[in-house]
Order: structure tokens, then C-alpha cells, then sequence
């Protein structure tokens, strides 16, 4: 009995506050195939992650978990079980006040259009810059290259990074 | 040289840059409504079929399902033009057509309804390509249109719409030139423009005829005037939120439109209609399919004498802005090519594929990419420089032409000679040219090659837009336009634009949502007429609205109107700067100052957009690798540099210049099913992959406009896929003549693998 109780809710801590949340095929729970981005934007109200494809091919549903870039849309809620996640509204102190520095050089240098990509963008430029902290141009376009952005944003966006790196080091 | 403003052509942050770097900004997806459904799409898996029996009795059985519509029971509404296209139909015309739509609960449910949906087809044969659908004995798609044709003499854009070019003697013409140019080419491989955001609609009724419906749009006035005389009722209220991308696609969303309202009408209840990747890779918008089989006559000099010509336009399983498309795209040739004679007919054909519909571009893309060879061998014949070329053939002012709604303009723009020069110097054309067919360099089995293309539209000044603007005591303004935000940053600028009327700071003015029922018309951000058009509109009722606020402050100031001046919030004398009076006092605080202003159509002042290109290619592997891109231009007065020049980089983003190289939509032929619907197998451009980019901006102002400015951006990848075919045929010393120039074709062209 206590092995089935235990499996019946999964921990997630995201932007620092932890949720336990039932397992299950209800409304209000995260059921077994539930993605972790469906979790994020639809049980948690935290819409913004993006979902673009839906299918791991264009890096908009990218959020941390514990500090690694991860596709939300292609992972598992159960998986997360925890585990502590950051989404784009995790950013800055305090966090979705004011902004984090890699938010304030997308501002500063427009680094988006359309802005459907930029929280994903934003999560791992984050990521990156949290292990590689003085990038060279190519290793952010390294780390971007899984970013689908159709306005044509990346030379704003490479900016930007290259400009948070500089002001971080 | 431009004059000095203090808002205008700074680099100011996004008005709502803080929102979508926050993930605070509301796209479609994250909008809900008390009570929403989920709705679906049961969708076809045969090119072309008819419906023999369809069950939906067991669907309608499940938990959480609120309605199963077939073609059966849903409302009588019909798009297209002319109006052909039903909301679902007991025939399907392409593999991804509606056959029935599910409202649930939940997704899930929804999903699981369109599985215990029972339809019985009569599979029936199906056409792809448009010189087959238009013989006798092709496969009809609809009875109404024998061979397949779509009447073009619609009256899209009023009684004369343009549906052909037709002007002087091309007899006389063609006996003038010294070369000709000929043959057949096409820019078929109908690319997604593939915003990354998917398209959704979310319809509720507020009574049997009142519609609200929330959308991620470009445009949002098209889902209230274009869809209400679609739907043949009342009124639509239309809610725009941020649109995560368009570029044409989302204009307008007549599909999931009809689908949501159809099952909100059935169901009492607001519903959700939101296409997955899939959905919008299968079932969405495409380009158009062009050939064109035609001839174009030049003179040693690079005059040019005659076009003639057949231009097949395959708009796919129905119609919706085809026409339109090709009445701008009729129009955009002569802005490319000054010619005194033509004989430029088309064709509008359905095929048995996903239909197309608006893409930036809009006509001339297809019609230039498809053109460009015929051009090409003319001008390699001549010997001719292309720069000097299109240089010399560019419109002029002073030159005609016809546009879209079939009347003969005068060209009251510019020269863009200079923009072609600056752009050539910058691209060092004259060193890397070295003639038709040569490369510029040769490094083992890579080879280098440059081409170039141009594109202008003179939709600067299309459509008519109304705008408010008020002023508030408190020394704010507030901008009263139905304008959408899907990544021009337009919303910004036109902040920009009343700011500097006005003389307040940027951050004193603020925007209406875009909502068709608080604002007054507007046509929408299509084309590039966000700046002339739409500016012209905001710039006239900020103009407006200080003339009022000074007229009533004559009478506080004891000085005639024309005396005054008013800067952030404050009225003076301009004799006595030192005692400014705020609005508060002018107006009293229980008062505001509306300006309204209103901009109407003006084809006269066309843009242009030059596109320099350098590629390698590798004639061991096939692989294209584009390097270097310049592009040039005259906007007269930037606006906002980095908007403009994001505009610009999306020249090979969103169906454009990597037409050419590797974006397409493959269809197997021998079913129908696109073979690369997701983000995978259609390929797109990395970050690893970024050519260096260059922009050429110039500003020689205008004076139809108070900030001496036209908008550029739409057209920025429309001269890409021709100047790449241009520049991979020097490479390799070969013409190359088919879009995109995959691995496969350059080696197929270079004679090393056998074609299939």
C-alpha cells in the first residue's frame, strides 16, 4: 500500500516553489503522459514555456531542470519528479520582476521579434552562460542551433549574449 | 542630410520588449475562457475522395464530447474566392482536408472522439501539377471550375482587378530585340512560411449574431471584415493577441475560424481550435505553385523590348487570396522590368494538394523566382552585367504602371540607383562578377559564385487605415489603431511616430489593443505599409489632436494657435517658453483631446529591395553553403534600426531566399501525404549556420511622408531564391534552373549521379 501512495504524486520545485501534485488521469492531475511543458503551462498556469512543434524540433519549450537545458515538450512530468525546474518566469530578482541581465540585453538589443522563441532562447543562453560564462560567438551559436526562430532574430540574438557575457565576466 | 528627431531613427527598446522577455506576453495558446472546449479536426487521409457514409455515433458516445459536426450538420458558411469553399464538404480535395470537427472537455477526449469517427471514402484520382489539372480529362476538384480553373476576373480588388499585363506591341517588340530569352521554369516547391507559433482560434457567441473570436493574427480587421461576409451574418468582434509569427500566413485563419465558430455555435460554449505542427505543415498555408512558359526580348543595352508569356499559378485544393496574388504579382513585374510591351497572361489552377494562401511575397515571389531563368539566359546572351541590368530596368519616377486594382500609376517615388550602387560596393560585386556562368573563385571542388536579385512592391500605400489619437490631462497619449504586434515591432513605432508629433516622451504614449471593437478600421500590417500607410493614419490624428489641444489653449493662453507650441505635456507661448501651461489646465482633468486621422490608398511610391548573394558550392558532395548576403535598400527615414533591420535578416527566414537551397514541402506523388510535416525533416537554418549579412540602409526622404519614409520589409525575400539560382549557376559554371538546389540536383545538373 505505501509503495502505490508514494507513486501517487510526483514533487516539482519550479522557480523555487515546490508542488506536490497527484499522478493520475483527472483534470486537476499530472497524468503519466503528461509533458512536463503541458504540466508547466496548463496545471501550473506558467504559459511562458512555449510549445512550438510539440515535438523536440524547435527548442521553444526549453526550461532548466536542476540548471540543464532540457526540451519540456519531449519530457516526461513523472520524469521530473524531484526535480527542481526553472521556466523563463523563474528569471530575474525577484524573479519575473526585475529582469534577469540576459532578459535586460534581449531588451537592450531587440533580440526577437515575434518573441515566440525568445523564452526558450532566453532558458538556454541562460544555461549557457551559467557553465560557460565568457563564450566564444560560435559556442552560443553552438548552444542556440536547436532554436527555431522564423523572424530571422539570431544576429540581435548572438548580440545580446555576447553583450550579457561581457557584462557578467 | 535626414533631419534630426528625437524619437525617430533611435534605437529605442520594444514597448513591449519587457513582456516577451518575461514570458508574460499572451500569444494564442495561452488565452482561456471560462468553459472552453477543446475543438479537433478529423482530417483526410486521401488526395481526393468522396464521402460515402460517415458515422459518428459512437464518437459522440465518449465522456466530454459536446459535439461531432460532419458536413451533414454544419453551418452553411463558405470562403474562397469565388465562394467555393465549404466548411467541410462530403468530398475531400487533399490529404489533411476537414472531413469532421470533435468539441470535448479535454484534448484528449477530443482526440480520442476522432478516432471512433466510422467514414467510408470512394477514393478518387487526384492531380498535382497544373498544366495535367487543366487538360479535359483531368481529375475535376470542383464542378463549378471546369479544368480546374479559377476565374481570376474577380473583383478582388474592384471592377478592373489586374489578371494579366497587357500593353503595346510585343510583335513589334520582340522584333526590336537583339537577344531573347526563353523557355519554361517554375518555383514550385510551395514552402511554408512556418511561423513558429501554430494558428489557433478561439470563437464564442455572444447571441445568434454576435462573434468574438480571439486570434493570433497579423491583421486582426480581416477576422471581422473578410470572414462576416464569408459567414453572411452580423458582426464579428476580432481579438488579436501577440502573434508569434505570420509573415502572410495568419492574416487571417478562415479555417479553424469556421471550425471554432461552428462548434461554438453547436455547443453554447467558447472553443478552442488549435492546429498542431502538423496540422499547420499539412493543413494550413502554403506558397504558391508557379510556372511560367514565356519569353522576354532584350537589346544589346539591356533595354528591355517585350515580355510574353503564360504564368500557371497553382493555388492547390481551393483558392482564398490567389488572386490577389496574382494581380500584385502581375503588377510587382512591371516595377522589376520597364517595358513598354507585354502580353503577360495567367492561370489559376487547383491541384490535389494544401492549399495556398497569403505568404510575404504575395505573387511576385512566385512570379520572379519562376521568371528569373528566362531573364537570366537574356541577359548571359547580352553579355550584361545583372546589377547594371536591374540598375537600369528598375521603375523610375515618372514611369507607369498597372497595379493591383487594374489603374495606371505614375511613379512619384525614387531613384533607387544609388541604393544599387552602395549595396554593389558593399558586396565588392565588381571584384567577385566575373561574368555569366564563371565563378568567382576555386578552391579545390569548392566553388564560389555570386548572383543577385531585386524586388520592389508599391503596396507602401495599400489599404485604407483610420486611427485616434487622444490626448490625456495627465500629459499621455493613447493610440486608438487596430494593429496587431507579429514581430515588426509596428505597434512600437507608431508609439514612435505620435511621439514625435506631439512632443512627448515614448514612454507617455500608449496603444489600444487589437480589438476590431475599440478601434477604427485598419487594413492590417500586410505588405509593407505599416509605415506609410498606417503611420500616415497615426501621424495625422497625433497632428490632429495637437492642433485641437492648441486651439483650446488659445483661449487659456491669450494667444492665437499658430503661436503656440506644446512639449511633454505642456503648452506655451513660443515667444515665452519659460511658462508652460500643462494639459491639465488647458483641458481640465475631466476632459480629453481626440485628433482622428485617416490614410487612403496611394500606389505611386513603390520600394525596393536589391540582394546580393555569394555561394559555395561543393561539386564533389552538392551541398550549397550561402556565405556572404548583402542586401540594399532606401527607406527614406528609419524608423527604428533594429526593427528594420530584423525586416531585412528575414530575407532567407520564412519561405525566401532558402527556397532556393533547401525548403520545400515534398509530396509524394503517388498518394498524396506530405512527407516532411515537422520540424525535422523540413529543414530550416540554424545559428550555426548564419551567412554574414550586411545592410545597406539608405535615407533619402520622400516628401509624401511627415518622417520622409516607406517600409521595406516585406519584401526582403522575395529577390533571394532567383539570386541564389544566379549565383550556384556561376559557381559551378552551369545553368541551374530548379528550386532548391538540393545536393541531389547540383549533381544531377553537373552530370555526376543519373536523374531519376
Amino acid at each position: 500500500m505505501s509503495y502505490v501512495k508514494e507513486k501517487a504524486t510526483i514533487t516539482l520545485t519550479v522557480n523555487g516553489e515546490t508542488h506536490e501534485l497527484e499522478v493520475g488521469p483527472g483534470p486537476s492531475q499530472v497524468a503519466p503522459w503528461h509533458t512536463l511543458a503541458q504540466t508547466l503551462r496548463e496545471t501550473l498556469g506558467l504559459t511562458g514555456t512555449k510549445i512550438g512543434c510539440d515535438h523536440g524540433g524547435c527548442g521553444s519549450c526549453t526550461v532548466l531542470v536542476d540548471g540543464k537545458a532540457i526540451l519540456s515538450c519531449i519530457t516526461l512530468s513523472v520524469e521530473c519528479d524531484g526535480k527542481s525546474v526553472t521556466t523563463i518566469e523563474g528569471l530575474g530578482s525577484p524573479p519575473g520582476r526585475a529582469p534577469d541581465p540576459i532578459q535586460q540585453a534581449f531588451i537592450d538589443h531587440t533580440a526577437f521579434q515575434c518573441g515566440f522563441c525568445t523564452p526558450g532562447i532566453i532558458m538556454a543562453s541562460k544555461a549557457l552562460l551559467e557553465k560557460t560564462p565568457s563564450p566564444h560567438e560560435s559556442e552560443v551559436k553552438d548552444a542556440l542551433s536547436g532554436h527555431f526562430c522564423r523572424c530571422i532574430s539570431h544576429y540581435h540574438v548572438v548580440r545580446a549574449v555576447m553583450a550579457a557575457a561581457k557584462k557578467g565576466s | 542630410m535626414a533631419t534630426k528627431y528625437r524619437f525617430i531613427g533611435k534605437a529605442t527598446p520594444r514597448k513591449d520588449a519587457l513582456e516577451i522577455v518575461q514570458g508574460k506576453a499572451q500569444f494564442i495558446d495561452d488565452v482561456k475562457r471560462p468553459g472552453m472546449l477543446c475543438g479537433k479536426v478529423l482530417r483526410s487521409p486521401y488526395p481526393h475522395a468522396g464521402i460515402l457514409k460517415i458515422d459518428t455515433t459512437k464518437a459522440e458516445a465518449l465522456p466530454g464530447v459536446r459535439a461531432v459536426l460532419t458536413y451533414k450538420n454544419v453551418p452553411d458558411w463558405k470562403g474562397g474566392v469565388p465562394r467555393h469553399v465549404k466548411v467541410l464538404d462530403n468530398k475531400v480535395r487533399f490529404v489533411g482536408d476537414g472531413v469532421a470537427l470533435v468539441a470535448a472537455d479535454t484534448e484528449e477526449q477530443a482526440n480520442k472522439a476522432l478516432e471512433q469517427i466510422e467514414v467510408v471514402y470512394e477514393e478518387l484520382p487526384a492531380v498535382y501539377d497544373v498544366e495535367e489539372a487543366i487538360q479535359p480529362d483531368a481529375p475535376q476538384l470542383y464542378e463549378e471550375f471546369p479544368r480546374n480553373l479559377v476565374p481570376t476576373n474577380v473583383k478582388v480588388f474592384g471592377p478592373k482587378t489586374l489578371s494579366n499585363v497587357v500593353m503595346g506591341d510585343v510583335d513589334k517588340g520582340f522584333k526590336e530585340a537583339d537577344f531573347i530569352g526563353e523557355g519554361t521554369y517554375a518555383y514550385e516547391n510551395v514552402a511554408n512560411p512556418l511561423p513558429l507559433e501554430p494558428p489557433g482560434v478561439i470563437a464564442e457567441w455572444q447571441g445568434p449574431d454576435q462573434l468574438t473570436v480571439w486570434s493570433a493574427t497579423q491583421s486582426a480587421s480581416w477576422h471581422r471584415f473578410i470572414m462576416v461576409s464569408k459567414m453572411g451574418f452580423p458582426d464579428i468582434r476580432a481579438i488579436s493577441t501577440h502573434c508569434g509569427g505570420s509573415f502572410g500566413s495568419k492574416n487571417y485563419s478562415a479555417q479553424p475560424l469556421f471550425y471554432a465558430a461552428a462548434l461554438s455555435k453547436v455547443t453554447g460554449k467558447p472553443v478552442k481550435v488549435m492546429y498542431t505542427k502538423e496540422e499547420q505543415f499539412g493543413a494550413f498555408v502554403l506558397r504558391l505553385g508557379s510556372r511560367f512558359r514565356g519569353k522576354v526580348g532584350i537589346k544589346k543595352d539591356g533595354t528591355v523590348t517585350a515580355v510574353s508569356g503564360e504564368w500557371f499559378v497553382d493555388t492547390g485544393a481551393f483558392s482564398d487570396m490567389a488572386q490577389a496574388q496574382v494581380a500584385v504579382g502581375c503588377g510587382e513585374a512591371q516595377l522589376m522590368l520597364r517595358c513598354a510591351n507585354w502580353d503577360l497572361q495567367t492561370k489559376l489552377v487547383l491541384t490535389n494538394r494544401s492549399a495556398s494562401g497569403v505568404v510575404r511575397g504575395f505573387g511576385g515571389q512566385e512570379l520572379e523566382s519562376a521568371f528569373h531563368p528566362i531573364l537570366s539566359i537574356a541577359m548571359e546572351q547580352a553579355n550584361l552585367d545583372p546589377v547594371e541590368f536591374f540598375k537600369k530596368n528598375y521603375v523610375k519616377p515618372g514611369d507607369g504602371y498597372y497595379w493591383r486594382e487594374g489603374n495606371w500609376w505614375v511613379c512619384r517615388g525614387k531613384d533607387y540607383s544609388k541604393a544599387v550602387v552602395e549595396g554593389a560596393k558593399a558586396f565588392k560585386w565588381k571584384d567577385k562578377w566575373k561574368g555569366w556562368l564563371v565563378p568567382t573563385a576555386v578552391d579545390g571542388s569548392k566553388r564560389v559564385g555570386v548572383g543577385v536579385g531585386v524586388h520592389g512592391n508599391a503596396d507602401v500605400g495599400e489599404d485604407d487605415s483610420e486611427a485616434y489619437v487622444r490626448l490625456n490631462p495627465d500629459g499621455t497619449a493613447v493610440i486608438h489603431a487596430c494593429v496587431s504586434e507579429s514581430g515588426m515591432g509596428q505597434r512600437s513605432s507608431l508609439c514612435k511616430m505620435a511621439a514625435e508629433v506631439l512632443q512627448i516622451p515614448l514612454e507617455r504614449v500608449d496603444m489600444t489593443p487589437p480589438d476590431t471593437l475599440i478601434n477604427p478600421f485598419d487594413f492590417g500590417l500586410v505588405g509593407s505599409r505599416g509605415t506609410y500607410a498606417v503611420g500616415s493614419a497615426v501621424i495625422a490624428a497625433a497632428e490632429d489632436a495637437r492642433r485641437k489641444i492648441l486651439e483650446v489653449a488659445s483661449s487659456v493662453l491669450h494667444a492665437p494657435p499658430e503661436e503656440l507650441e506644446t512639449t511633454d505635456g505642456k503648452v506655451y507661448v513660443k515667444t515665452k517658453p519659460d511658462s508652460p501651461v500643462p494639459w491639465s489646465r488647458i483641458t481640465g482633468i475631466m476632459q480629453t483631446c481626440t485628433g482622428f486621422g485617416r490614410f487612403t490608398p496611394d500606389y505611386s511610391v513603390p520600394n525596393f529591395l536589391i540582394l546580393f548573394v555569394q555561394v559555395e558550392v561543393d561539386i564533389e558532395t552538392g551541398k550549397v553553403v550561402l556565405q556572404h548576403v548583402v542586401a540594399a535598400t532606401d527607406a527614406g527615414q528609419v524608423i527604428d534600426p533594429p526593427s528594420l533591420e530584423g525586416q531585412i535578416y528575414g530575407s532567407f527566414g520564412s519561405a525566401g531566399t532558402d527556397t532556393a537551397i533547401f525548403e520545400e514541402s515534398v509530396t509524394d506523388r503517388k498518394n498524396g501525404h506530405l512527407l516532411n510535416m515537422n520540424m525535422i525533416d523540413y529543414k530550416w537554418r540554424t545559428f550555426s549556420d548564419l551567412p554574414e549579412f550586411r545592410n545597406v540602409i539608405l535615407e533619402t526622404g520622400i516628401p509624401s511622408h511627415r518622417f520622409k519614409a516607406v517600409g521595406v520589409g516585406e519584401i526582403a525575400t522575395s529577390p533571394g531564391p532567383s539570386a541564389v539560382l544566379m549565383a550556384a549557376s556561376n559557381a559551378v559554371g552551369k545553368r541551374l534552373c530548379e528550386y532548391p538546389l538540393t545536393p541531389e540536383k547540383i549533381l544531377k545538373a553537373l552530370g555526376k549521379i543519373k536523374g531519376a
